[in-house]
């Protein structure tokens, strides 16, 4: 046992007492370590800062995209800049017909709800609102939107088929216009005329990325209903995809249904068009990974300047040390030997340095949810960014201390120890 | 020459040469020796500046290759390694001594002593035993944990005499071993030294002393790269010459010095001038035996 341990603890000492004596020569040169290992400090705090912040970016953009929905898709009728002469706003306008024409042909479509908007005066009792925003939606509305109804019913088809004077308000809603807290049952005027309320939905935050502000009155009816109250109105569809991963077929599907029936010849520009969440993402990703590549290049650029203080003070350590150089040869210490002792010098002095920006940031990041009014909660340093940080410095080390190495391994025994 | 014979030489230096290049001339430091060192043999090497002594230091420790000859070092024909067998010949035949003891000053003593078998394949497991075995026997043993910097020179010393000793070598150089300490401190060194030779060590010293070549049982003197006298200490006229002087009380270079090294001048003249080299060379200058160096004047 002893015999096939020999060679490994053999190897294991020697690197042990490598990194031991590494880890001695920066002790007992501190403010010297620091101060050449400054450039790799500054690199590694660049690396794991921004790390962060993308991090956090990241994850708030996600959160805000996951809470529309990922499986949500725009689509909205739209003029060519060509055809601006030749065609008029309504003949894009979205129609009731092409929205079933979607739901019958679209396999990548779960289900959708036109949608229009008008603002009315809207009034119970003596208490008048004004200009609230009351949007005509499809029941379907439920299914695509993650707004709970706290009170009452949802929309069902047959409200939307007997074009019922019925409406769903959010809790805001309730307040502003000093409302049963349920108002259920209760009648408002919307434009005069009178409204059943048969439900009462969630307020819901629009985050201020997706253009929202703050929450006031919103008031649902049936599609049929608002359409009744004003044709004229503007329609777009707010559809429900089956799979956000399908995201481009759904696409496509969509722009098919739409152009045959809209009779486009090939050469023709959509007359609508589309957007889905997974796209804003991709862009959003696409953004980041820019970001990150420039983020490499100023880290690049910092970890060379860093390297080449690494390389120079390892020269001056060579030097420093020729006697003792000299000596471990005179020993027996074979060059290979002193080659890695001076490479594992230089690799320890550069991950101290590592170490020491990662501490930084670490502390920096412990601080930053401190700060009163910040809009970071919870700040984490992402572990690719401390992995690359300690890999890419360790790789200086070697690159850059690899001269002074050689230097070192190459020195004769003879000189280094009559060096003074 | 009264060496023990009847046993093969620990060292056996055939035809030994070195000749530097510097700039255009070619120095022949050492120019042809013949030396067989045997076990348990105590030898003093020893030379004015010039003449060869840390040429052939070098080569007796592996630290450097001669131009041409042989030098085999107990069964390894050093002359035919390259630098990596050398490095590991070094580390187990020959323990080191220097005149500054060399000795790392970040380290303990312990450390230090151990520093040879961290370069070995050998002692794996018993490294830090073995240490302090070396240290009780150079009577450091509790100084283990000092760093050099708390320890005298002597003691520093006897550390670099542990450290040669750790991987047991077939040979101890010492180059001057006590150049750097006083009086009683060398004596100290060299009894241990004795005492190491009694154990059956054999040593090599270099040295320009004469006291500390007498207590060596053999002298061997290089001039101008060549042997010029090999004899057993008590046998050897320079050093009886001195030791009479010394009892006198005159300190100063011996007659019978100048006249051996009047008699090796002359004959390295006759040599060069039947060689008949015209080249310069660093031989050539011209030395008269009046104007041999007396630096050792002085020193008593």
């Amino acid at each position: 046992m002893k015999v096939l341990l020999a060679p490994v603890f053999f190897v294991l000492r020697l690197i042990w007492q490598t990194v031991f004596l590494a880890l001695g020569q920066v002790w007992a040169n501190k403010i010297r370590a620091v101060l050449t290992a400054l450039g790799i400090i500054i690199g590694v705090m660049g690396v794991t800062g921004v790390g962060t912040l993308l991090n956090a970016m990241e994850s708030y953009v996600l959160d805000q995209f996951e809470g529309i929905g990922a499986k949500k898709m725009w689509l909205w009728g739209q003029v060519p800049e060509s055809k601006r002469s030749v065609m008029s706003w309504t003949d894009a306008k979205l129609t009731t017909y092409e929205a079933n024409l979607i739901l019958e042909h679209a396999e990548f479509i779960e289900t959708l709800t036109p949608g229009c908007r008008t603002s009315w005066d809207v009034s119970y009792g003596k208490k008048v609102e004004q200009g609230v925003r009351v949007t005509g939606i499809w029941p379907t509305w439920h299914e695509i939107e993650d707004r709970q109804v706290l009170f009452g019913r949802p929309f069902s088809r047959i409200d939307d088929d007997e074009n019922r004077q019925v409406c769903l308000i959010n809790e805001q809603g309730i307040e502003e216009l000093n409302l049963d807290t349920d108002p259920v049952g209760d009648y408002i005027l919307v434009d005069g005329r009178r409204f059943l309320i048969v439900g009462v939905v969630e307020t819901k935050e629009v985050s201020p990325m997706m253009g929202g502000g703050e929450s006031r009155t919103e008031l649902y009816i049936p599609f049929s209903t608002h359409k009744m109250m004003n044709p004229y109105t503007w329609t777009d569809f707010t559809l429900q995809m089956v799979d956000p991963d399908k995201a481009e077929d759904a696409q496509a599907e969509v722009r098919f249904i739409l152009r045959n029936h809209r009779q486009l010849d090939p050469d023709d520009e959509d007359t609508f068009d589309m957007f889905v969440i997974q796209s804003a993402i991709e862009d959003f990703n696409t953004l980041s990974n820019y970001i990150t590549v420039v983020l490499a290049v100023v880290v690049g650029i910092s970890l060379v300047v860093g390297g080449v203080g690494i390389m120079n003070i390892m020269l001056v350590s060579v030097s420093e040390r020729t006697r003792e150089i000299g000596l471990r040869k005179a020993m027996g210490a074979k060059p290979p030997v002193v080659l890695t002792q001076f490479l594992v010098e230089a690799v320890v002095l550069c991950l101290t340095g590592g170490l020491i920006g990662i501490a930084v940031i670490q502390l920096l990041v412990s601080i930053a949810p401190l700060i009163p009014n910040s809009p970071i909660e919870t700040l984490s340093i992402p572990s690719w960014a401390i992995w690359t940080s300690l890999i890419f410095s360790s790789g200086v080390g070697i690159v850059f201390g690899m001269f002074p190495a050689i230097k070192a391994s190459m020195l004769n025994p003879i000189n280094a120890l009559r060096h003074e | 020459m009264s060496a023990p014979r009847g046993k093969n030489p620990i060292i056996r230096i055939r035809q030994l040469k070195k000749v530097f290049r510097v700039g255009e001339e070619r120095v022949r430091a050492l120019d042809g020796i013949d030396l067989d060192i045997f076990p348990n043999e105590f030898v003093a090497i020893m030379g004015a500046s010039g003449s060869g002594k840390s040429t052939l230091m070098n080569i007796l420790g592996c630290l450097d290759k001669p131009t041409s000859g042989q030098y085999i070092l107990n069964g390894h024909p050093t002359h035919k390694m390259g630098m990596g067998k050398l490095a590991q010949v070094r580390n187990q035949e020959i323990g080191f001594i220097f005149q500054s003891y060399e000795l790392l000053n970040r380290s303990t003593a312990l450390r230090n002593v151990m520093l040879p078998m961290l370069y070995s394949k050998h002692h794996i497991f018993s490294a830090r035993r073995r240490a302090k075995d070396a240290l009780r026997l150079v009577g450091l043993d509790d100084r283990m944990s000092h760093r050099p910097n708390q320890l005298s020179g002597g003691q520093r010393q006897r550390v670099a005499i542990a450290r040669s000793l750790v991987n047991e070598p077939s040979m101890i150089l010492a180059d001057e071993p006590t150049g750097n300490l006083d009086s009683k401190t060398t004596v100290e060194i060299i009894d241990l030294f004795t005492k190491l030779h009694k154990a059956g060590q054999t040593i090599v010293v270099v040295t320009h002393e004469e006291d500390v070549a007498g207590h060596a049982r053999r002298i061997v003197r290089l001039r101008d790269g060549r042997i010029i006298s090999d004899y057993p200490s008590d046998e050897d006229p320079i050093h009886l010459d001195w030791v009479q002087r010394m009892s006198e009380g005159r300190a100063s270079i011996t007659d019978a010095e100048l006249e051996i090294n009047a008699k090796a001048d002359a004959e390295r003249r006759a040599r060069l001038e039947a060689e008949k080299k015209n080249k310069r060379s660093l031989f050539s200058r011209k030395s008269k035996p009046e104007a041999v160096s007396t630096k050792r004047e002085g020193e008593s």
